[in-house]
């Protein structure tokens, strides 16, 4: 199956205009020795119905699980319906960048309604129309603090979740900078001594995140105040943005940045993306900040309407002196946020307060296990940790009655050897919980 | 039109919380009262204004399913549902990015099928999907050229890049802390080979080029190009912006590039949503395969896995493995559209965008008059000349005649440039009809050209005032004070 509605005849006339024979005269300008006859490798077509059927058998190799008890990064939570109606709007989903404004008032409308959303829920005056995901997005508001202060030194919290740390080394590596990890606590906590003595006057950002990997929340107003001590920004990352509807924001306890990931906000998981990243800082960095902007103004009869804003931050404009490269952000995943935050409301509240309860119940029952316990003191959201006699057979005997377990903190930290950290969403039942108990307990 | 925080009342809601089957804590207990937020100011309406909220509002955008998206270097062909279906499939959106390789066979099956079939289709050794974008593609491409001299113990500083690139490629450049060197152009649109000899000195990293390039001409001399490039120790990136021009009729990899980026909202057809969601998949030869983001597929007993064991890897670029449902709109679009279907996409475009660039060379000013591959650029000069009517304008007038307007201003070495990509999905009548409107108002131009100026008449809003948007920035609302 093509897309193409050329005719024979279409295509006879089109070449008569142009005055050629034949469809390879187009292709002149290719060295003879550079031309391809077929592709090898690459198998015939298939019709709609064959399509379906062959991507159906493969959706089908995966195993759906009933229950998923990992966070880490990326969320199960219920999307209402009206977010998929709505986003699957055409004119929405099949539109690009909008470059032209006045054909583009819909998306530019509603990512203007999305970054105030956001500005609120993390405490910051501004907030951009999204990067790419929240790894990448912490990695661009530590590298704009190198860039704005021509400092070399990073200070990330070794309790950020692992691929953040790991984008930032990355990022880091290709700017010239350099990464320190700064321990936790027994509490789960960022080492606040041992941070402050790894700031000087080389370090351009310390990178935390509340709740952090772990599940534990940080305490955002010391280490604001430890971080700007030495000229430093601080740039706070959240896990599950849900917990905004409770959790006081990093924005409102000194954070200069705030960024995360905004899956949880009406995307699914999608075995990793797309997601969006949250970039959200202070008024005073508007100027500076990456990615793009929609902002308010108005056509020469004064009626309100929303462009593209501040581009001469951009690539486009700016080439090598842009403040990021990005262009293509994830509107419409940004579009879903906008929409399930605009369909939940203040039922924000409602629905993190439940994911809490579901937490609470299913640590309580977890922890009653034998050879299991908490691991941190602090308390947290909808995450936590708990160690446990083998993590590694939890997680097997979980797989075997189609539940995906804990996440296994060996890998990445193998200080933490045998413990898991576990998620509990709205979308666990009570009866999922006891079930997954009974599973564990030996 | 109402923003939707000034149609919201006090105790409405679009969605509900479901009861709780579990005992209610009390937060200040758990969690503690200092950690608590003050107030939570989200919009709150019913679901009935939400949905004629966002509907009012897609109805005040345009999108490729509305008409002809002639958007340059965007590529803005038809996406086909069947692919949203599929990507819709419960085994695709359900599954955790860290579940166990055993719950994700499938997954894994696709992720690694599609590099191999992109392998085949561009002649590279091998690819990642992990980028999320293309300009995140350019990025993770020229992080793996400064991996690859770091790890050859060479200090390269500088990149070339033709005055006719995308900004993504010297933006890219300098977040990876090379000095960027423009490459001026020659008279036929294309790399300047005296110019290249002369800059492609031992401390040149790589040559970024786009083929064809942004003006949609095929760089005749590129095996020249690449030998001069290869020669003085540096490697070749190709930005694969423009890679619907030439699927089936040549290979990258063959034409001697060592890295290329692609972009699957492009070239494979996936939605663009506005701004994004994209994919930018970076394709590599033998020599940066070991440079390559972690994690990566690898064949295993079980079948496939992911592995990080990959001891020059430039590291991870994004969490997890990329825009995975993206891929598999993608994935799906390549295994309907075939080898037959890919090459035949690559025919109709290019016979489409030759076909406009002849139907409109009487109304408007062709720079570089020659064949071209699946876009073509005019200059606005003329009119500007004629009745000072500029690109902008012209631009603005297509709105009312229905079509979203060309890329203007850009490639920024023509003048009042105007690009036009039409695609393969576009039919001759569509594009007589877009040639005639063209034409009439290359014509209103003349004759009335304050009717051009004042354009567009036909949308919600006139033209918008930038210079207030950009010195009164709001990018938030606020409540009116009471």
């Amino acid at each position: 199956m093509d897309y193409c509605p050329h005719t024979s005849d279409d295509i006879a006339r089109m070449q008569a205009v142009l005055g050629i024979k034949s469809l390879d005269d187009l292709f002149a300008d290719i060295p003879r020795k550079f031309r391809l006859d077929g592709l090898p490798g690459v198998p015939a077509p298939l019709s709609e119905q064959e399509t379906l059927s062959f991507m159906q058998a493969l959706a089908a190799k995966n195993t759906l699980p009933r229950v998923t008890l990992t966070g880490a990064g990326a969320y199960a939570h219920y999307i209402p319906a009206v977010v998929g109606h709505l986003v699957g709007r055409a004119e929405f989903y099949t539109a690009y960048t909008p470059y032209q404004a006045e054909i583009s008032q819909g998306l530019l409308q509603a990512i203007y309604e999305y970054q105030t959303m956001i500005a609120h829920l993390t405490g910051t005056e501004i907030a951009n129309a999204s990067l790419y995901d929240g790894a990448s997005a912490a990695a661009e508001a530590a590298m704009l603090c190198a860039k704005m202060s021509d400092r070399p030194r990073l200070v990330v919290a070794r309790s950020v979740h692992p691929h953040y740390r790991q984008v930032l080394q990355t990022y880091a590596w290709a700017n010239g900078c350099s990464v320190t990890e700064v321990p936790y606590r027994a509490s789960g906590r960022v080492d606040l001594p041992a941070l402050a003595a790894l700031l000087d006057q080389d370090v351009a950002a310390v990178i935390v995140q509340s709740p952090n990997f772990f599940g534990c929340l940080e305490e955002i107003r010391p280490l604001a105040d430890e971080t700007h001590r030495c000229g430093a920004l601080l740039v706070a990352a959240f896990t599950d943005g849900t917990g905004l509807g409770i959790l006081k924001p990093a924005g409102a306890c000194g954070a200069d940045f705030v960024v995360g990931e905004g899956q949880s906000f009406g995307n699914p998981m999608n075995y990793g993306g797309p997601y969006l990243g949250i970039f959200a800082a202070r008024e005073k960095y508007l100027r500076r900040i990456p990615g793009r902007l929609a902002g308010a103004t108005v056509d020469k009869n004064g009626r309100r309407g929303f462009v593209l804003t501040l581009q001469t931050r951009e690539q486009h404009i700016r080439r090598e002196k842009a403040t990021s490269n990005i262009c293509s952000n994830e509107a419409l995943c940004a579009l879903a946020a906008c929409v399930y935050l605009a369909a939940l409301g203040k039922n924000l509240a409602r629905l993190a307060r439940l994911n809490v309860d579901k937490a609470q119940y299913l640590k309580n029952r977890l922890a009653d296990l034998a050879g299991w316990s908490e691991v941190f003191s602090a308390p947290g959201y909808n995450e936590f940790t708990l160690r446990c006699p083998d993590a590694r057979a939890a997680n097997e005997r979980l797989a075997a009655e189609g539940i995906v377990g804990g996440y296994d903190l060996r890998a990445d930290y193998p200080e933490l050897d045998g413990a898991l950290v576990l998620c509990a969403t709205e979308l666990l039942s009570r009866e999922d919980m006891d079930r997954v108990a009974q599973i564990l307990k030996s | 039109m109402q923003l939707i925080f000034e149609i919201s009342k006090p105790g409405r809601a679009a969605a509900d919380v479901p009861a709780g089957d579990v005992p209610a804590v009390s937060l200040e207990d758990v969690i503690g009262a200092s950690f608590m937020r003050e107030e939570l100011d989200l919009p709150e309406v019913s679901e009935t204004d939400l949905v004629r909220h966002y509907t009012s509002l897609s109805r005040r955008n345009f999108g490729v399913d509305l008409g002809f998206y002639p958007l340059g270097s965007c590529t803005m062909k038809y996406n086909p549902k069947i692919n949203e279906n599929v990507a819709a499939l419960p085994g695709f959106t359900g599954l955790h990015p860290a579940a166990p390789e055993a719950f994700a066979r499938g997954n894994l099956e696709l992720l690694f099928d599609m590099q191999r079939l992109l392998c085949a289709i561009f002649g590279m050794a091998d690819f990642t999907l992990q980028p999320a974008a293309g300009a995140h593609g350019e990025l993770t491409g020229v992080m793996m050229i400064r991996k690859y001299f770091e790890k050859k113990g060479e200090k390269r500083r500088r990149i070339l890049i033709p005055d006719a690139a995308h900004g993504t490629n010297p933006a890219s450049g300098a977040l990876c802390g090379f000095e960027t060197v423009t490459l001026g152009s020659n008279a036929e649109g294309g790399v300047d080979l005296r110019r290249l000899d002369a800059l492609m000195t031992e401390d040149v990293a790589a040559l970024m080029l786009t083929n064809p390039n942004t003006l949609g001409l095929f760089e005749r001399n590129i095996e020249e190009v690449a030998r001069v490039v290869h020669d003085r120790g540096g490697l070749l990136y190709g930005d694969g912006a423009n890679a619907n021009a030439f699927l089936g009729k040549t290979r990258p990899g063959d034409l001697g590039f060592d890295v290329i980026q692609l972009n699957l909202h492009k070239t494979f057809s996936t939605p663009h949503g506005g701004g994004g969601p994209g994919s930018g998949p970076v394709g590599v030869g033998e020599k940066l395969t070991d440079f390559l983001p972690v994690p990566r597929i690898v064949p295993c007993e079980a079948g496939l896995r992911w592995s990080s064991d990959f001891p020059d890897t430039i590291g991870r670029v994004r969490a997890f493995y990329g825009n995975f449902s993206v891929i598999v709109k993608a994935y799906s679009y390549l295994r309907s559209l075939g080898a037959a279907g890919l090459i035949r996409a690559a025919e109709m475009a290019v016979l489409n965008a030759n076909y406009i660039k002849e139907k409109l060379k009487p109304s408007f000013d062709l720079p570089y008059d020659r064949i071209c591959m699946h876009e073509c650029v005019f200059s606005g000069s003329r009119q500007v000349a004629l009745s000072g009517v500029h690109t902008t304008d012209i631009a603005k007038r297509l709105i009312d005649f229905g079509y979203h307007p060309p890329t203007i201003y850009f490639p920024l070495i023509v003048a009042e440039a105007i690009m036009i990509e039409p695609t393969e999905t576009e039919s001759k009548e569509t594009l007589d009809a877009f040639c005639d409107a063209m034409a009439a108002i290359a014509r209103e131009a003349e004759e009335n050209p304050q009717r051009v100026k004042d354009a567009p008449l036909s949308t919600p809003v006139g033209r918008l005032d930038e210079v207030l948007a950009a010195r009164k920035p709001d990018v938030c609302w606020s409540k009116p004070k009471a």
